[in-house]
């Protein structure tokens, strides 16, 4: 009866494949990465299919995280990150769907796992690192040294600025698989509190419900915690001045 | 309108002359080049710790995975890690300290300030 808390987080190869002594096996996680990429396309392409002028329900929802995507990049990024709209709207919508899977029974929260966030991180990172240098060329290193140092305190400074720049993707990704794995090993522990308690069991179930209500939240906050801070990062590549 | 009985209440503040006012806003939003660097984010006591505690222990994991990088191409087994071990701690703290002055918009105090004093104005 025993289930351990973190059994829910194993990585289950549901087809084994191989590519020259890699492991590529499609398991569960990459499953469910799938289905929440179908359920986004098919929700944002079913949704808006009729094109009603008054928006029904289901295309109220679609504009909704439309638009509120693309206020958050106004207000973020102004009017030049516009067109860096589709990644952060993919972003949006593949890590929201992403935490709210993982919310349903018998499905596996693949944003728990600090591969899946760091991967993505990294992708923000090493796009915005991009830009930056694209659009600055290396005046994006006066990034490093900020106005008014003294020259003897510039060396130590840069490199503590550069392992503070090198930080940022790893505590974007650290944040968000750590508040999904924080929440669901709470719900299960809880869980198991039930089946031991019997009777009085009900106390424990009283509070999974008010606990998932705020996993819940946490599950859609942290989407928009990872993409607001996305779109920071980005604002501060583009306008370093 | 066809649809008016499915919309319970018509939304009366959609006269025109209010509308104008509405387009003008909507349309300087939409013109500002600049954004404002924070979106404010979420502002409870719990998130704060969190946030910054995981601050911290990142840049100190980056610090300490260079180090040891570099000890492993260059030899210098373990003086590089000692070396980063410290300044990966210096980077967290800053980091920290950013988090909890809401001046973490940015890498470097430079930006940074000057947007917050762009808000405050």
């Amino acid at each position: 009866m025993a289930v351990s808390p973190v059994e829910q987080f194993k990585i289950v190869p549901w087809i084994p494949i191989k590519v020259g002594g890699v492991d590529v096996s499609f398991t569960n996680s990459a499953f469910f990465m799938v289905v929440a990429a179908l359920i986004v396309g098919l929700i944002l392409t079913l949704s808006v299919r009729r094109r009603a002028m008054v928006p029904g329900r289901w295309q109220s929802v679609a504009e909704l995280m439309y638009e509120g995507t693309a206020n958050m990049i106004r207000d973020a990024v102004g009017s030049e990150g516009r067109r860096y709209f589709p990644f952060i709207f993919t972003l949006f919508m593949f890590l929201l769907f992403g935490n709210l899977i993982g919310l349903v029974p018998y499905t596996f929260t693949f944003t728990s796992h600090i591969i899946v966030t760091v991967a993505l991180a990294l992708v923000v990172f090493i796009g915005v690192t991009i830009i930056g240098f694209a659009r600055h060329g290396f005046g994006y290193l006066h990034l490093f040294l900020p106005e008014g140092t003294p020259i003897v305190a510039a060396p130590l400074l840069i490199v503590i600025e550069i392992l503070s720049y090198f930080s940022r993707p790893f505590s974007l990704a650290m944040r968000l698989a750590i508040n999904m794995l924080v929440g669901h090993v709470l719900l299960q522990l809880l869980a198991s509190f039930v089946v031991a308690l019997g009777v009085i069991g009900i106390v424990p179930i009283g509070f999974m419900g008010a606990i998932f209500l705020l996993e819940l939240l946490v599950a859609i906050l942290q989407a928009y915690v990872f993409t607001i801070l996305s779109c920071i990062y980005l604002n501060d590549a583009i306008h370093m001045h | 309108m066809a649809d008016e009985s499915m919309n319970p209440e018509p939304r009366d503040e959609g006269s025109l002359s209010d509308l104008d006012a509405r387009i003008r806003a909507a349309r300087e939003r939409g013109a500002r080049t600049e954004g404002t660097g924070g979106g404010g984010g979420p502002g409870s006591g719990l998130g704060l710790g969190m946030r910054i505690g995981v601050e911290m222990v990142s840049a100190l994991g980056v610090g300490l995975a260079i180090g040891w990088g570099l000890d492993r191409w260059l030899g210098t087994k373990p003086w590089l890690m000692v070396l980063f071990f410290f300044l990966g701690s210096a980077a967290g703290i800053l980091n920290a300290y950013r988090a909890a002055t809401g001046m973490d918009d940015s890498v470097g105090f430079g930006a940074a300030s000057r947007r917050r004093d762009k808000r405050e104005r």
